[in-house]
């Protein structure tokens, strides 16, 4: 069937932020989808409220919407451009959710669009888990017995039937957010109220527990001539209870046999038909009972998926394009396999290697967290490896995480056996490590198997590598003969773990693999186990006997990747690596990317000429460059993770091409760094080093509190603190020490009352162009990731600007910089300080690049690799008119009992962007973005610190002129009324009832205003703002913010929004 | 215990051997299946044949008694990137490497299986040898030059029942088929039986007359092993029945079928054998993903034009099935029964069943009518 001629323009949904359980998956997805539409000759429409993705590019799509994502704003982009059909299957639950809420409106029949990929009907049986139940039963597929309810006496009720242990899932949330088990009455009753709040419609399913059950999903495919196929089968190494997405994940399946796995099949077929999915993908998840093989459906998910990216990536069968074909009527019979050319995408993928995916967690983070896996996802991000064996494939995938891992050895030696057990029943991150732990304490893998439930066969391949490394040790590795080594290598141990089994160093193994002739060799991902030749350069390394990657004697340019998503480091370096290939790619380079992470675009086989997928370690990444012997290597795109790598490559002779290493570390160095300052007439905040707790007090005596403390060499604040007294950085310095122990902590004195600015610029080391000088809302001190920011920047002066450009110049052409490079300003009063040099790609690059419609990493890649500025033939260097804002959001809602705090610590996962000629419109907007609603009347509650008192007051008397009752703490009240301005006395917690929480709680609060007293937070405060998070309360902590605030309310109250694309800000 | 894997190319591959030890000649070929390895093993359709298994690790789930395609192991060699030593915790009953000992198959792990599948695909399916005896790949090669091919193979004789066996219909029987045996597959029975049919199995060498005289109302003609040209006999039978009965052939059954029809087959370069082979019906345009063991095919090109084809290879374009124009014929190249593999096909057991019962009511065959979708799920 020929694609559908009925519609002539679609409108694309994308996911929004980066949140837990909803990552750059979707920018992967959306991107193919938005393509493929796109060459099929429809009229594409984006909406996205999220900058740093690729789908948001304004030159992918015909029309591209940086918006809000709420039926409000959604509806007036359709009533603007009239698209004919939405596509809401390639953007997350985000994407499903609001196409519902649209169908609810009435807003489809309205402007008559309709609905392709999933029907309203197939979205709310696969999501209403009443109706999914039913659906299940009526095909006679087995669900856990369950019961739905929507309020306290329903759930005891249900209990009361089913017996604990039960699983709490309330209904349409995000990576199961709010969801849990209950073992006990006490979780059952938590997890009740907890549930209910958290979904949207009050509702959840308590279910018969499976945990410990094995876990399988399947990637199933429909056209709309009922062709079903699957892509992928995945098994969890991690067995029910733990959150698909934060288990360690295998594909193929590894453990049931074909008639299992067939039925398995059969059922995945008829429960897409019976949910009535017409086209497209979609994922379904089952449990098996190891013990009496019974299988039930556990959920589906009517759309692409976390799990389908994985999928893409596992087999080299791209789900979101062919989805997005399917969708305007094409059969999969009619697709071309990508990857052969030959063969039609209507087949199912057959792998001759194993994939292993790894999450990654951010516990670091938030101290405060529960570490424990359960049913609700907490991990950030994930890494993916190939391998020709799982054990190959596992190793590959820890040494991917970056988490100072290179095997199952963690390096902290042995435990109780109280410790051990506890740490193999309950899953944490940590429980692979424990594996390791209890086969070297000569545990049995019966018994290991008992505790973990993890399944006797993966569990016997974990043993094969431990029994390899610990074999090593006593061993010499001159001695080591050409099948020692090769024996250990296929069992995915790392050069760095046999070196420390065989106490030597990484190098020193390395050389004995040379003298042996022991080196990887690439195969490729060919979606079909050789049996057909493969078209695409899709390749992960191995240890066999055939290279098939041969390389070609084009000039060619390595771009080093990102790694996992992880807060600080996430999908604005994907975004940068993605064009740096493009650019390249478009210079005539053969570019060849590495990275291990499938949530990205930089990952799809089409973005660079040749993929490999392999963990960035130095092992790994100089293999590749050894086989592919690089014109140069670009590690200034993929933020810390390249970096890292830059000055071991530089040294083992490969070419770093673009800012050297040595300008990177130039700016890494406090000391160095301040020199280079001084020389340049500029200058830091007072600073110093240390080492131990008394280098630290002698430092902060002559600096003087408050100061900013962090370990050097990190990327997203990891580990800072803004610190007031002796006693807090004595704490600090013991815990800093143990969290990076070889590098010095940085002091700073902590500018208060300062604006900050985060510049991004490119150079050639000559000239300079600047993109744009970002302010941040908030006053110095958050960090910039947490910072709402704009650009242009709002409230200064035309000769800071001058200042912070002449100063940006002078440090670009002193680090030599030949590409990109962020700095952060702060100035206090008419001071100028600068805080740091970035010169390399910046987590702000992609906002900037949309905010002035110029795409910097591109121009960076080509500077780096030796164009000159002026060659580019970039426009002049000008602030945008309209107002772009930048917000950040937060995982809190993950990590209950944690403090919603901001400080110099990055916690955000993502960030959105506004944009509107109208500052307060835009802050509005960017505040619906990110789900904070500001309300437009009701009673505003403020309650600041001494300090803040008086810049409080015009906040006051704004929100009084914007007829918002007032009502305070004492201390702010009384303030308040020696100005003349009227506010109504709450309690604080501890003072008796009703407090404020209780005002909150009975929905008399619309807007919080607090303002902390730094430092450790009072309980009051964190009670407050716990409360606000909850309920859904807009809290703004800093004063600036609720000025921005202030204007954001004003603007809702006065004006009518609008919503403009992309192309329509850039026309001219 | 080291083993040695040489092909008819002079290439030599080295890996680690499990099962029996020996040496072993046979037709090398591989299967992309995934899962399904017993399956894989007791299909006497293997006979003559050194099987590569694509997937990194096989044996991970065991070996369980009800998961064979036959009593025995036909395959003369088995290799695998990884036989790992322990099989998961679900059901099975015993590990891959004894079941190969106790076989007397010897099987080879360890060893680049994707450098090796891709010179099977570039240079052909081809004699092959392996062993735990031979250290010089000179030497067996010597050996693998003097083992017979697969064409011109007559193996399906060897490897038929030699007797003639019943297997009752599950609940009321409807139809009686002769299944005439080249090596069957258990599952194909099974499936006969669930459709309400008594099979009664007949050898390979048996005679049109002694098959009809049992009354079947249908007859079905089985996969199996080696050339179908070199079947003369089987054929000479087959012209006899065609006449006389609805027949519904698989595999080997289709070739032969095609050939007593007057067409003619040839050896596929390496064969299709997986579980992930789509095939259109050619009427409906419905794809179903197949199961596929086979290594020779029947000509498209070359069928006489009572042969109507009905489904079609979608990767390589090859003839999947027929029906005759006017007879209740039909054929197909894949296995519907699955065993390793998707289900998508039961349906065409159904058509057999249709076939029957239109035979016994006197229907005239309609030749346009087409079978339904084979996927449609109301048959699975």
């Amino acid at each position: 069937m020929p694609r559908r001629t009925d519609i002539e323009s679609i409108l694309v949904i994308g996911s929004g932020p980066i949140v837990i359980g909803q990552a750059s998956e979707f920018d992967y997805s959306g991107t193919q989808a938005v393509r493929a539409l796109r060459k099929e000759g429809y009229r594409v429409i984006l909406v996205n409220s999220n900058p740093a993705t690729i789908m948001t590019d304004p030159e992918l799509a015909d029309a591209t919407y940086v918006e809000p994502l709420t039926p409000e704003y959604l509806e007036l982009i359709v009533e603007k451009e009239r698209p004919d059909a939405i596509l809401p299957t390639v953007g997350g639950q985000t994407a499903l959710n609001l196409a519902l809420a649209l169908a609810d409106r009435g807003i489809l029949d309205k402007w008559s669009v309709k609905l392709i990929g999933a029907n309203e009907h197939a979205v709310r049986l696969a999501e209403d888990r009443e109706l999914f139940k039913q659906a299940m039963l009526e095909i006679g597929a087995h669900v856990p017995r369950s019961g739905t309810a929507r309020s306290r006496e329903e759930a005891e009720a249900i209990v009361a039937k089913i017996g604990l242990p039960v699983v709490i899932r309330p209904s349409f949330t995000l990576g199961g957010s709010g969801g849990g088990w209950a073992r006990t009455r006490e979780e059952f009753e938590a997890n009740i109220a907890f549930g209910l709040s958290e979904s949207p419609v009050h509702e959840v399913l308590i279910e018969e527990s499976v945990e410990g059950w094995k876990e399988f999903e399947l990637e199933v495919m429909r056209d709309t001539a009922d062709n079903v196929i699957i892509i992928c089968s995945i098994e969890n190494f991690d067995a029910m209870g733990v959150h698909t997405g934060d288990s360690i994940t295998v594909a193929p399946q590894m453990t049931l046999s074909d008639r299992q796995y067939q039925e398995m099949r059969d059922e995945a077929k008829a429960v897409i038909r019976k949910i009535g999915v017409d086209t497209g993908g979609s994922n379904i998840q089952f449990a098996v009972d190891p013990v009496s093989g019974r299988r039930v459906v556990i959920e589906m998910n009517p759309r692409v998926s976390r799990s389908s990216a994985l999928a893409s990536k596992a087999t080299g069968f791209p789900i979101a394009k062919i989805a997005a074909l399917l969708a305007v009527g094409y059969l999969l019979d009619e697709i071309p396999n990508d990857i052969t050319k030959k063969t039609p995408a209507c087949f199912e993928p057959s792998l001759d290697y194993v994939v292993v995916k790894i999450p990654r967690w951010a516990f670091e983070k938030f101290p405060r967290a529960d570490t424990r896996l359960s049913i609700q996802m907490k991990s950030v991000g994930e890494a993916m490896a190939i391998g020709r064996t799982f054990a190959e494939a596992m190793g590959k995938a820890i040494r991917s995480l970056e988490i100072g891992r290179d095997g199952l050895d963690d390096g902290r030696g042995p435990m109780t056996r109280e410790e051990l057990l506890a740490g193999l029943r309950v899953p944490t991150w940590e429980r692979i490590f424990h594996l390791r732990r209890a086969f070297v304490s000569g545990m049995s893998l019966e018994e290991i198997a008992k505790h973990t439930r993890i399944d006797p066969w993966f569990l016997d391949a974990v043993r094969r590598m431990v029994e390899e490394e610990v074999g090593l040790r006593g061993r010499r590795v001159e001695d080591l003969t050409r099948e020692d080594l090769r024996r250990a290598k296929r069992l995915g141990l790392s050069d760095r773990s046999m070196g420390r089994a065989l106490d030597c160093d990484e190098a020193a193994v390395r050389e004995a693999r040379r003298r042996t002739g022991v080196l990887p060799v690439y195969k490729t991902i060919d979606t079909c186990a050789a049996e057909f030749e493969a078209e695409t350069p899709y390749f992960y390394s191995t240890y066999e006997d055939e290279n098939e990657s041969i390389r070609t004697d084009r000039k060619k340019i390595v771009v080093l990747g990102g790694g996992p998503n992880r807060i600080g480091q996430g999908i604005e370096f994907d975004y940068c690596c993605v064009h740096a290939c493009y650019a390249l790619s478009e210079a005539g380079f053969e570019t060849v990317m590495i990275n291990c992470n499938p949530e990205t675009v930089s990952t799809d086989y089409d973005t660079s000429d040749r993929l490999y997928f392999e963990p960035l370690t130095f092992e790994d990444v100089s293999a590749v460059l050894d086989n592919e012997r690089p014109d140069g290597v670009l590690v200034q795109f993929g933020g810390q993770t390249p970096l890292k790598l830059a000055r071991s490559l530089e040294a083992a002779g490969y070419p770093i091409m673009g800012t050297s290493p040595e300008s990177i570390d130039l700016a890494e160095d406090r000391g160095r760094f301040g020199k280079l300052l001084g020389r340049l007439g500029l200058r830091a905040p007072e600073h110093a080093e240390a080492r131990t707790g008394e280098e630290a007090l002698e430092a902060a005596r002559r600096i003087g509190y408050p100061i900013m403390v962090r370990p050097s060499y990190v990327l997203g604040g990891r580990a800072m603190a803004v610190v007031f007294d002796d006693a807090h950085l004595t704490r600090y310095m013991a815990s800093a020490r143990e969290s990076s122990p070889e590098h010095p902590v940085l002091i700073d004195r902590f500018l208060d009352d300062a604006f900050e600015y985060d510049v991004d610029a490119l150079s050639d080391g000559k000239d300079t162009w600047i993109g744009g000088i970002q302010q941040h809302i908030e006053e110095a001190g958050i960090h910039s990731g947490d910072s709402f920011s704009v650009l242009p920047a709002w409230k200064v002066g035309p000769e800071q600007l001058a200042e912070i450009r002449e100063a940006t110049r002078r440090l670009a052409v002193a680090l030599q910089v030949r590409g990109l490079m962020n700095i952060q300003f702060a100035t206090q009063g008419k001071t100028l300080y600068v805080l740091e040099v970035n010169p390399r790609a910046s987590r702000t690059v992609p906002f900037v690049s949309k905010a002035i419609g110029v795409p910097m990493a591109r121009a960076a890649a080509l500077l780096a690799a030796g164009r000159s500025l002026a060659s580019l033939g970039l426009p002049e260097e000008r602030d945008p008119v309209d107002f772009f804002i930048k917000a950040p959001v937060f995982p809190f809602k993950k990590f209950p009992g944690e403090d919603t705090l901001l400080g110099p610590e990055m916690k955000s996962t993502g960030e959105v962007m506004a944009i509107s000629p109208r500052f307060g419109d835009a802050f509005a907007k960017a505040c619906a973005a990110v789900g904070t609603h500001l309300p437009t009347e009701g009673r505003a509650f403020l309650t600041v610190n001494p300090y803040d008192k008086t810049s409080l007051l015009p906040i006051a008397r704004e929100l009084a002129d914007l007829k918002f009752a007032l009502c305070a703490t004492e201390g702010t009240a009384a303030a308040l009324a020696a100005a003349g301005i009227p506010a109504e006395r709450v309690l604080k917690v501890n003072e008796g009832h009703p407090n404020a929480v209780e005002e909150m709680r009975a929905g008399r609060i619309q807007l919080v205003i607090n303002t902390p007293l730094g430092g450790a937070s009072h309980y009051d405060e964190a009670a407050i703002r716990a409360a606000a998070l909850a309920l859904g309360i807009p809290c703004l902590t800093t004063l600036s913010a609720s000025a921005a605030a202030v204007e954001g309310i004003r603007a809702l109250q006065e004006e009518r929004t609008g919503v403009a694309s992309l192309q329509e800000y850039h026309r001219d | 215990m080291n083993g040695l894997l040489v092909l008819e190319d002079g290439s030599a591959w080295r890996g680690e051997a499990i099962g029996r030890p020996g040496t072993r000649f046979g037709e090398i070929v591989f299967n992309t299946a995934m899962s399904g390895y017993q399956e894989v093993l007791t299909d006497p359709s293997y006979a003559g044949q050194i099987v590569v298994m694509t997937a990194a690790h096989i044996g991970n789930y065991g070996v369980r008694a009800d998961e064979a395609e036959s009593a025995d192991v036909h395959v003369s060699g088995f290799v695998a990137r990884d036989f790992p030593e322990r099989w998961s915790g679900t059901g099975g009953e015993r590990s891959l490497a004894g079941y190969l000992d106790e076989a007397g198959v010897l099987g080879l792990h360890g060893l680049d299986t994707r450098a090796l599948v891709k010179r099977i695909r570039t240079e052909g399916a081809m004699r092959a040898g392996i062993s735990t005896e031979f250290d010089r790949p000179e030497d067996l090669l010597q050996k693998v030059l003097s083992s017979p091919g697969m064409v011109g193979s007559d193996l399906a004789l060897a490897v038929s029942a030699p007797e003639i066996s019943v297997s009752p219909a599950s609940g009321v029987e409807q139809f009686h088929v002769a299944a005439i045996d080249y090596g069957m597959k258990r599952n194909i029975v099974r499936l006969l039986n669930a459709a309400h049919c008594r099979v009664t199995v007949f050898p390979a060498s048996s005679t049109a007359e002694a098959i009809l005289a049992a009354r079947p109302d249908g007859i079905f003609l089985s996969n199996g092993p080696g050339d179908p040209a070199a079947l003369a006999g089987p054929i000479r039978q087959i012209e006899r029945l065609i006449p006389e009965r609805p027949i519904f052939g698989i595999c080997l059954g289709h070739q032969l079928l095609g050939l007593a029809l007057g067409g003619k087959t040839f050896k596929l370069k390496f064969g299709h054998r997986g579980a992930n082979h789509p095939v259109a019906d050619v009427v409906t345009g419905a794809v179903a993903i197949t199961s596929q063991n086979h290594g020779f095919a029947v000509d498209p090109d070359r069928l006489p034009p009572e042969i109507v084809p009905t489904h079609r290879n979608l990767n390589d374009g090859t003839l999947e099935g027929f029906r005759h124009a006017t007879l209740p014929i039909l054929a197909a190249q894949f296995h519907p029964e699955s065993a390793p593999g998707p289900r998508d096909s039961y349906g065409l057991f159904h058509d057999f069943v249709r076939s029957m019962r239109e035979a016994e009511e006197g229907v005239s065959r309609m030749p346009a009518a087409s079978s339904p979708p084979a996927s449609s799920p109301t048959h699975s």
